[in-house]
């Protein structure tokens, strides 16, 4: 094959490509993220999320988010397939604004929880959970 | 349809007015997240329930959007606030169409 100068365009646009890869996954978690917040400002105070630091399984991590005051809190699994997990919105009965539940997780990475509160203002909070065992079979 | 999917709820049988009270849910179902494949390859379709909602005498308490990020036999726990006698009422909704649903009585003494 003689190396044309379509070929070596091609090679280098190949490489470009592979170098960008590793921030598609997470540019996916990003734009989740600004769909759920219309990207506005995004602070860090009034919720927390509880999930362990080591999950032996994948297929169950137990997690537990609260946000006192919040309307609604989204959850992410920035390093799943579909980054998505699941919404929680509160209704007038609800005692607290927390819930618990039981995630799947395809790996180690980080679980994010997002509030929104009344006022239109977000909250976030992370935590990196370590998965022994991924979840999403193969 | 999904196979024997039994709802089980625990929600205490009486209360004081006003008090805040912890509801836990569990419904057994596969959970099919679309990503696994069988034997020869295929992927298996998925199959989940995307929805969960609590009401008591019709006023919301949670409403849940579920993924298929979200465990085989789905739980969740959460809190409610009982301000009188009344119902509250659970509903799944399935891929499928199907709907499950359970309902629990609480007394306000």
């Amino acid at each position: 094959m003689k190396l044309t100068r379509r070929h070596t365009l091609m090679m280098a646009l190949g490489s470009a490509l592979a170098a960008v890869m590793p921030f598609r996954a997470f540019a996916a978690v990003e734009d989740n993220i600004a769909a759920f917040t219309g990207g506005a400002a995004v602070g860090s105070e009034g919720i927390t999320l509880i999930a362990p630091e080591i999950a032996e399984n994948g297929n169950t991590v137990p997690i537990e988010v609260n946000a006192p005051g919040a309307e609604a809190i989204i959850v992410f699994a920035a390093g799943n397939p579909t980054p998505s997990v699941a919404t929680f919105n509160f209704g007038p009965m609800a005692a607290s604004q927390s819930a618990a539940t039981r995630i799947r997780l395809a790996g180690t990475q980080d679980v994010v929880a997002i509030a929104r509160m009344p006022d239109g203002s977000f909250v976030q909070a992370s935590q990196e959970v370590k998965v022994t065992i991924g979840g999403c079979g193969g | 349809m999904a196979d024997n999917v039994t709802p089980r709820v625990r929600v205490p049988r009486d209360a004081t007015a006003g008090e805040e009270i912890t509801i836990k849910t569990l419904i057994s179902h596969p959970m099919e997240s679309g990503q696994r494949k069988d034997g020869d390859g295929n992927v298996i379709p998925r199959s989940i329930i995307n929805r969960f909602t609590c009401t008591f005498n019709g006023e919301t308490v949670i409403d849940v959007t579920l993924e298929p990020a979200i465990s085989t036999n789905p739980y969740f726990e959460f809190q409610a606030i009982v301000p009188e006698t009344g119902t509250f009422e659970f509903t799944w909704y399935d891929d499928d169409g199907d709907v499950y649903t359970d309902s629990k009585d609480i007394t306000v003494g």
